[in-house]
């Protein structure tokens, strides 16, 4: 199940929700993205977070069924925020439920690395030299490149336009 | 053809959204993209440098020999950074 939206959520309640009735779940993982005060050296004082309404839901979905097709999990969601956000803000929650903690975890991990790569959000900070647009970070590449063991979602990457 | 510019892409050109009637001889993401950095100096600036830029037709990521037509909606956005 995936969801986009501009109010906060509560993860309890999402978890509660998530498990309920599903006595063949033995292990929840559970991945929340919270809004820092620091990007870098420098101070965020708060952030927007855009999207691309359709492709976001398209892309969220494909790589929500990615990692049902890779791990037997009994459940998955993940709930993506937009709008603007300030430090200690959730911005993003994944969670997956499976029989046995290890293919939770995983799965856990795999969804928020593709996540990041995949899903057209971007952040605008504002800091006290006024706003700037979050850049991409080689990191993340590296982080969803690990998973690349068997065919991406979607069996596509983001390919630069030249 | 309906385009969209996201994040920097949209503050640079100085548009979010557009209807364009596409010039015969465009007919792939490259040319697209070569047709579009002359329509002004915002477009310029903002496609100066295509490795920053991610093209999605209709809503797929694309790549530069991907073919466009009229109904498509294209879509120019720097590399994610959401999570």
């Amino acid at each position: 199940m995936i969801r986009v939206q501009r109010e906060d959520f509560d993860v309890g309640a999402e978890i509660a929700g998530l498990t309920q009735g599903n006595r063949k779940i033995g292990g929840l993982a559970v991945f929340v993205g919270l809004v820092r005060d620091m990007a870098g050296d420098r101070a965020v004082g708060a952030m927007t977070l855009e999207h691309y309404p359709g492709m976001t839901e398209k892309m969220l979905h494909r790589i929500e069924a990615e990692a049902l097709a890779r791990w037997p999990l009994e459940a998955s969601l993940i709930v993506h925020r937009y709008g603007r956000l300030e430090p200690g803000d959730q911005i993003v929650l994944v969670a997956t439920a499976s029989s046995h903690r290890q293919t939770a975890l995983e799965a856990c991990g795999f969804l928020i690395d593709w996540l990041k790569t995949k899903a057209p959000f971007w952040k605008l900070e504002e800091g006290p030299a006024g706003a700037e647009w979050v850049e991409a970070r080689g990191s993340d590449d590296t982080a969803a490149g690990r998973w690349d063991e068997a065919a991406p979602p979607g069996g596509e990457d983001p390919k630069a336009a030249e | 053809m309906k385009l969209l510019y996201f994040a920097w892409l949209k503050t640079k050109t100085g548009v979010a959204q557009e209807d364009v009637e596409l010039p015969s001889g465009v007919a792939n993401v490259r040319e697209l993209l070569d047709w579009l950095k002359g329509r002004g100096p915002g477009y310029a600036e903002a496609l100066a440098d295509l490795d920053a830029v991610r093209v999605a037709v209709n809503q797929e990521y694309a790549r530069p020999d991907d073919p466009v037509g009229p109904g498509d909606e294209v879509a120019l956005f720097p590399p994610v950074t959401g999570g």
